[in-house]
């Protein structure tokens, strides 16, 4: 018969390789990406516009400016409101059933579909408020996106902030956006904006709700005015990668993957490693 | 008298509370917004037909089908396949952070792990057709590998996060009584993981799965790449099948806007929210009596 410590020593290696597949599966993707895109990323695919006919004369430029530009709204839609909703909802919503099932809605809201957040765009934004393919309307959709998200990650941050800190400050005599103002959101501030910035990173990767409110494979001027049409990095790679014709552009379609990804990472990591300062940091 | 110092305060909370109604109008008014467009659609098309039909041809002259069957089935085999690959990986990966590993390498890998959800669908549907589609074609001597099977794989790594890192942090939040109780009645580590804190973790574990498959009924770009997208009802894990997400994403830009074909899409929208509506909402009222319990 097998001893109980060798089959927890069969378990625990079995446990471990699982680990070690779900890593490398990360480490897979990232170096496929880069063997596969490196070949085409320079200082040219970087800079230039997207040649139409010849695409290995061109860069990505646009696309990068899209997907910049769309970032910018969709954090002026949904930061904002998604901060001031988070701290109405913990700080001043009194706590009852209400305030409950809103913060239980809110948090299922973050779960739906974005295609369902893209048709909702699409049927609202862009023809009931006649926005048509726009910035303005893609930033608006992915704002509303995003919105629970933000608000989730918020909350989070403001719970917790000990309710100590909050009866210190009335104890004080301080009134209550005092105590807001000057012991709440400086201890769950980094908390709200590593929340924010996660948001922003997973809105500039999707691709299915930008579909259907402006984004284009091709235009031949960055958007000057919010009501232009613009390309996108996400919706570019996807057309080069499953409707385009030239020999080249898979590879292309790689590039771009490289330059969205390196960017998200980069985004991703900063968070991590502020959120790590932060755990050693607070002590209650 | 007049109060500055209560006027300013009374303001402050007025504005607060103003954002926060305006959000949830807004959250309330998108729902409302897809149902009323949406429910057109049933009085057209009965939801016997829509549901139950098997054919999906809205284009076809004469007689228009409105069957979503085979869409919904392509939506669960993908869901269902994933989560296949998903649960037995992830709960491995959880038990290995929380309980095996030292906090060095759970600090190092947990992120990494987490990492994976940030990496855009559409990058890993490039991924799926350049690289796994023609190592699936190739394996399974097929003529090519866009089918329900590449796409569950894709949609598996997509749900492993979720799954790893909720259910890393369910078992880590058991109270260590648990442990020192078992270790100290002479069982070994891994009786004690799988006789005391699995059994607690359980509904935990459960709802981590039921967000994952929210996630994996929801995803989009993934299964617009691999799928193979084909309309046809599924005759098995390869076949190439049309999930609601893709064929919404297929068919939204080429139809007549306020077109009974339009009001189907809509509808098709409000079944996938009222699917994903559901399956969170049963996963956070599992995670809500889970924390309620082992608070102390």
């Amino acid at each position: 018969m097998v001893s109980e410590q060798s089959k927890q020593a069969i378990y625990f290696t079995l446990f471990k390789s699982a680990t070690v597949l779900s890593v490398a599966i990360l480490l897979f993707v990232l170096l496929f990406i880069f063997c596969e895109g490196a070949g085409v990323v320079d200082i040219k695919f970087l800079t230039s516009m997207w040649s139409h006919r010849e695409i290995t004369q061109g860069g990505i430029l646009p696309a990068i400016m899209g997907t910049f530009f769309l970032a910018i709204g969709v954090s002026v839609v949904s930061i904002p409101l998604g901060i001031c909703t988070a701290i109405y909802l913990n700080e001043y919503a009194k706590e009852n059933l209400l305030t409950r099932t809103i913060k239980l809605a809110i948090r299922n809201l973050a779960g739906v579909p974005s295609i369902v957040y893209g048709i909702f765009g699409l049927a609202f934004f862009a023809l009931f408020l006649k926005l048509g393919g726009s910035l303005i309307a893609a930033s608006l959709t992915l704002g509303c996106m995003t919105l629970p998200w933000i608000i989730t990650a918020s909350e989070e941050s403001l719970k917790a902030v000990p309710n100590s800190f909050r009866e210190g400050s009335y104890a004080l005599g301080a009134t209550k956006w005092q105590t807001i103002k000057t012991n709440v959101l400086p201890h769950s501030f980094s908390g709200i904006m590593t929340g924010a910035i996660l948001g922003l990173s997973r809105a500039m990767g999707e691709t299915a709700p930008i579909i259907m409110v402006g984004a284009t494979f091709f235009i031949a001027h960055l958007p000057n005015s919010p009501f232009d049409k613009f390309m996108a990095m996400p919706y570019h790679l996807y057309i080069l990668a499953t409707q385009h014709s030239s020999p080249y552009a898979r590879e292309y379609a790689m590039g771009t993957a490289l330059v969205l990804v390196a960017l998200i990472f980069m985004l991703n990591l900063g968070v991590f490693a502020l959120r790590y300062n932060l755990r050693k940091k607070k002590a209650w | 008298m007049f109060n500055y110092k209560n006027t300013k305060e009374k303001l402050i909370e007025l504005f607060f509370s103003t954002t926060g109604i305006l959000t949830l109008l807004i959250l309330i008014g998108i729902f409302v917004f897809l149902f009323v467009t949406g429910i057109h659609t049933f009085a057209k098309i009965t939801p016997t037909d829509f549901f139950l039909g098997e054919q999906w041809n809205p284009d076809a002259y004469g007689t228009p089908k409105w069957g979503i069957l085979s869409l919904i089935i392509g939506t669960l085999m993908i869901a269902f396949g994933s989560l296949v690959m998903s649960i037995p990986l992830g709960l491995a990966g959880a038990v290995y952070l929380s309980e095996i590993a030292g906090s060095r390498t759970r600090e190092l890998l947990k992120p990494a792990i987490e990492m994976i959800a940030g990496i855009p669908s559409v990058v890993l549907g490039l991924i799926g057709i350049l690289f796994l589609s023609p190592l699936i074609a190739n394996v399974f001597g097929l003529s090519h590998g866009l089918n329900a099977f590449t796409s569950s794989v894709i949609v598996g790594v997509m749900v492993l996060p979720t799954i790893i890192s909720i259910s890393e942090d369910v078992l880590t939040s058991l109270p260590n009584e648990f442990r020192e109780a078992s270790l100290a009645l002479g069982a070994t580590k891994w009786q004690m993981i799988r006789m005391t804190l699995l059994p607690a973790a359980l509904s935990g574990i459960v709802a981590a799965v039921m967000l994952g498959l929210g996630r994996a009924i929801g995803e989009t770009m993934v299964v617009l790449m691999v799928a193979g997208n084909s309309i046809a009802m599924p005759t098995s894990f390869f076949s190439p099948v049309r999930p609601m997400t893709a064929n919404i994403a297929i068919e939204i830009k080429e139809v007549v806007t306020g077109s009974l074909h339009y009001d189907a899409l809509f509808a098709i929208g409000l079944v996938l929210f009222v699917m994903t509506f559901i399956v969170n909402f049963i996963s956070d009222i599992i995670v809500e009596k889970h924390v309620r319990k082992y608070r102390w």
